[in-house]
């Protein structure tokens, strides 16, 4: 082959050698992968405390820990599972690699803000990080930092809020650079009607990223200001409003949903294709209905306050316009398995995760719909039955979609293949784990057991038991499904550049991809998915 | 399911069975549609696909189809769930305060409970108050949670339509003991309500604290909550335990400023209406609301004459 000569990104040495190489790169591949190593790293942070609950909740009473530390934990488990995993989630790690190779770039527009987005990334989890070290013990608010609690505890609210309003900044600089190169970098030819469903999530993410995280940034601000400075936005015994707070919270937080799950569908309408041989079904309808899911998304966040005290109009209004939200999911679900019929199916691991991915998804969003309406929500909201829907959408959801992805593109990255029949085996005892942790808890909210206890009465044991075997079970599916992939970078697998025949112009350069990715650039002259 | 346990229990029922319904159809009919596809179109029986685009038929069709259905799901949970912001006009008012972590209950003529007992078939108003953060209060058999924002009043209604006990939880996290934020509901016989009722009522009350040292001042901590927190038989929890605590010398620290000193009336009356002042060595600031609103002079007194008999 002539183009031999031309190193691939990870051979390539730029000004510097080695792991600095890493750390001063503009390449959005390089980025991208330090991304997943990072969240990988977090994610597993996550896990750990996620069993460490699991383990503490096997019966009722004190197992492992006291219920601060148990509060604590919990805490720390949301926000590093949210804000350091699922948030930047898809979009960082596989919206670096893939978005410009799939809509023929050699970069993002602007590569260096890329990499200042990394770093903020990295020095807010750092500060999320130390707050559990430093100052009157770690954080025992919960994610939300609901007020006027966040205000009053003794813990070291200021410094997690603080972290959590740098990664605030990272997630827009992200969604700013993703939005212009689609604006400015689609290969010639690619008209935005012929941009790959993965992109057009990735731009509605973009908008979300763009417009809604400020408004997380001035409420975290608010709240640092009123520990630090004493004024009253929230404390009611300083004049201020503690559902303002929640609404100033849930106005980006609901938004933040989507922007996890938008580029997980998106990775999804990628894999279903190249596994059919054939076009995605209905590629107009997927567009639009994740734009309408970006836009919708914006006015249904007072579902989460429907027994706040909020106005009977508010509490109609908001459930109204959630029931309406369910649609577009809806449309997405029809047409990926619209997509299956007629086509000439290949059961590879990528598609299993994908098939993987509509289940869980769908009961997630079915859950959604007892949430949504008025009168079941009131006796499920804040009990488990929404850490289960929570879990079955976000972990479910952009979970599954994470690993689907890094399946479909891993031999694009490394240009090599995983041992398929383990990845196989780790996702089938990973599938059965999810659902034995995560179901009962529907039960367990239907019971009426609040979310966040450390403590429970007798008779919801059975199913805490039942999950918390479950997390075992899980975590082992993890582990095979991790360390496959892992081995696969070097010793075990086998070079190709693209052992699916993917339709998408990542499939039609070398693996792993030369540094800018094309000799060419492509001219595009068909939609995305057309199969000869 | 269908205890009947409160006036919203079969509304919010029938609305669970009509969504849960809805959505096990659809879960098992589109994946038994995938299976079908995956089976049917396996590359091995079907090796060339068929170039489909899309459908628009199809994509109106799945469109308003489950528009229609979602429609139908929001009416029935909004019409199920508007009664509950519509309370009857003669119904029974209980004024509920939440703080970190117990229950109070205050009916009409001024008697309080921690546990909540109310009256067969009878409706009842509770006005949700919370002194510091916010909490909700869960009824999970009436299927009725409101949550206990500070700084406003919410309201909750219901009708108790079965005799029995039944839990009432915290819902909204609300700190470290949040999961020990439990009460009971008793609903009774009218009859056995009324009986109640006249124990308690307020010059009984008054006749047991004549007969009684320090009776009065153990009501007071009981329907205050105080006992969250704080022991009469020498265990630590989250406060100081009350045993013995009269008349003890303890180590205090005053801004930093650590100082020995001997518990007496002032000292308690402090501890109550400005409990972040002196705080007791190997205790932390920041764990109790003041009492200043909740408890006058008087009431102290009773709390301090009730402590100082914990020997």
């Amino acid at each position: 082959m002539e183009n031999n000569h031309l190193p691939n990104y990870l051979e390539y040495r730029g000004k510097y050698k080695g792991l600095l190489g890493w750390l001063t790169t503009t390449d959005h591949k390089r980025i991208g992968l330090l991304y997943m190593y990072s969240m990988l790293t977090f994610f597993a942070t996550g896990a750990v405390l996620g069993i460490l609950m699991r383990l503490e909740l096997i019966a009722p009473g004190k197992q492992l820990m006291e219920a601060q530390t148990y509060n604590a934990l919990f805490t720390l488990h949301g926000l590093s599972m949210i804000f350091l995993f699922v948030i930047p989630g898809v979009a960082a790690v596989f919206g670096n690699f893939i978005l410009p190779i799939i809509i023929g770039a050699k970069d993002v527009a602007f590569p260096r803000v890329n990499l200042l987005s990394w770093y903020l990334y990295i020095i807010g989890a750092i500060i999320v990080l130390t707050s559990q070290f430093m100052g009157d013990g770690p954080p025992d608010t919960g994610w939300t930092f609901y007020a006027p609690y966040s205000l009053k505890t003794q813990t070291n609210v200021v410094a997690a809020v603080l972290g959590a309003f740098v990664l605030g900044f990272s997630s827009i600089l992200t969604g700013l650079n993703f939005i212009t190169t689609m604006h400015r970098l689609r290969a010639p030819g690619m008209g935005w009607m012929r941009m790959p469903i993965f992109a057009w999530t990735l731009y509605a993410t973009g908008w979300i990223q763009l417009l809604a995280t400020p408004i997380v940034g001035i409420t975290l601000l608010m709240i640092a200001a009123e520990r630090l400075l004493g004024i009253g936005f929230f404390d009611p015994a300083l004049g201020g409003d503690p559902i303002l707070y929640q609404h100033l919270f849930w106005t980006y937080s609901h938004p933040a949903v989507y922007i996890m799950i938008l580029p997980a569908m998106g990775v999804i309408s990628e894999i279903i294709p190249t596994f059919s041989r054939k076009p995605i079904f209905g590629y107009t309808a997927l567009i639009i209905s994740s734009m309408a899911i970006a836009f919708v998304g914006y006015f249904v966040w007072g579902h989460h306050m429907f027994t706040s005290g909020m106005s009977t109009g508010s509490r109609w209004i908001f459930s109204f316009l959630s029931f309406i939200v369910a649609l577009p999911s809806a449309v997405k679900v029809f047409n990926w398995t619209a997509t299956l019929y007629k086509g000439s199916i290949r059961l590879q691991t990528p598609f299993w995760w994908a098939m993987g991915f509509i289940f869980v998804f769908m009961i997630g969003g079915f859950s959604g719909l007892v949430v949504g309406s008025l009168a079941t929500d009131i006796h499920v909201h804040d009990t488990y039955f929404v850490v289960a829907h929570f879990h079955y959408i976000v972990f479910g959801g952009t979970g599954f979609a994470f690993f689907a992805a890094m399946h479909y593109w891993w031999p694009k990255i490394y240009g090599r293949v995983y041992n398929a029949k383990i990845a196989n085996i780790g996702l089938g005892i990973f599938f059965t784990g999810f659902n034995i942790i995560y179901f009962p808890m529907f039960i367990l909210g239907m019971q009426g057991m609040p979310r966040r206890y450390y403590d429970y009465l007798p008779q919801f044991e059975n199913w805490n038991v039942v999950s918390t075997i479950g997390s075992w079970i899980m975590v082992t599916g993890l582990i095979i499904i991790i360390t496959n992939l892992l081995r696969a970078r070097k010793a075990t697998g086998k070079i190709v550049d693209d052992p699916w025949d993917g339709p998408t112009l990542e499939w039609s350069i070398k693996s792993p991809p030369i540094v800018e990715n094309f000799e060419e650039i492509p001219v595009v002259t068909t939609g995305p998915y057309e199969f000869k | 399911m269908y205890s009947g346990a409160s006036n919203l229990v079969t509304t919010t029922d029938n609305v669970f069975f009509l969504i849960i319904g809805i959505s096990v159809f659809f879960l098992i009919g589109i994946s038994a549609t995938i299976i079908w596809f995956i089976i049917r179109y396996n590359n091995k029986k079907h090796p060339v696909a068929e170039q489909i685009h899309g459908s628009l038929t199809l994509e109106i069709v799945w469109t308003v189809i489950p528009l229609i259905l979602v429609l139908i799901m929001f009416f029935y949970g909004w019409a199920g769930y508007s009664p509950v912001r519509d309370a009857p006009k003669d119904a029974l008012n209980i004024e509920a305060t939440a703080r970190m972590w117990s229950w109070s209950f205050k009916y009409p003529n001024g008697v309080q409970t921690d546990t909540l007992i109310i009256p067969l078939n009878k409706a009842v108003v509770l006005d949700l108050i919370s002194i510091d953060v916010v909490h909700s209060l869960y009824i999970p058999a009436f299927r009725i949670k409101e949550d206990m924002v500070p700084g406003r009043t919410n309201k909750m209604w219901f009708i108790g339509q079965k005799t029995g006990t039944y839990e009432l939880f915290c819902a909204e996290y609300c700190g470290l003991s949040h999961s020990y934020m439990f009460t009971e509901v008793k609903v009774l016989e009218q009859q056995e309500y009324d009986n109640w009722m006249a124990q308690r009522s307020d010059t009984a009350a008054q006749a047991v604290a004549m007969a009684v040292p320090g009776a009065a001042g153990r009501r007071l901590i009981e329907v205050n909550g105080c006992l969250a927190c704080h022991s009469t038989d020498g265990s630590k929890l989250i406060g100081p335990t009350f045993k013995g605590v009269y008349g003890q010398t303890i180590t205090i620290s005053t801004d930093g400023q650590t100082r020995q000193i001997t518990v007496d009336d002032a000292y308690i009356t402090k501890s109550i209406y400005e409990p972040d002042v002196d705080i007791v060595e190997g205790y932390r600031k920041g764990q109790m609301q003041s009492y200043k609103n909740q408890l006058n002079d008087q009431q102290v007194q009773q709390i301090i004459e009730y402590l100082s008999t914990l020997k």
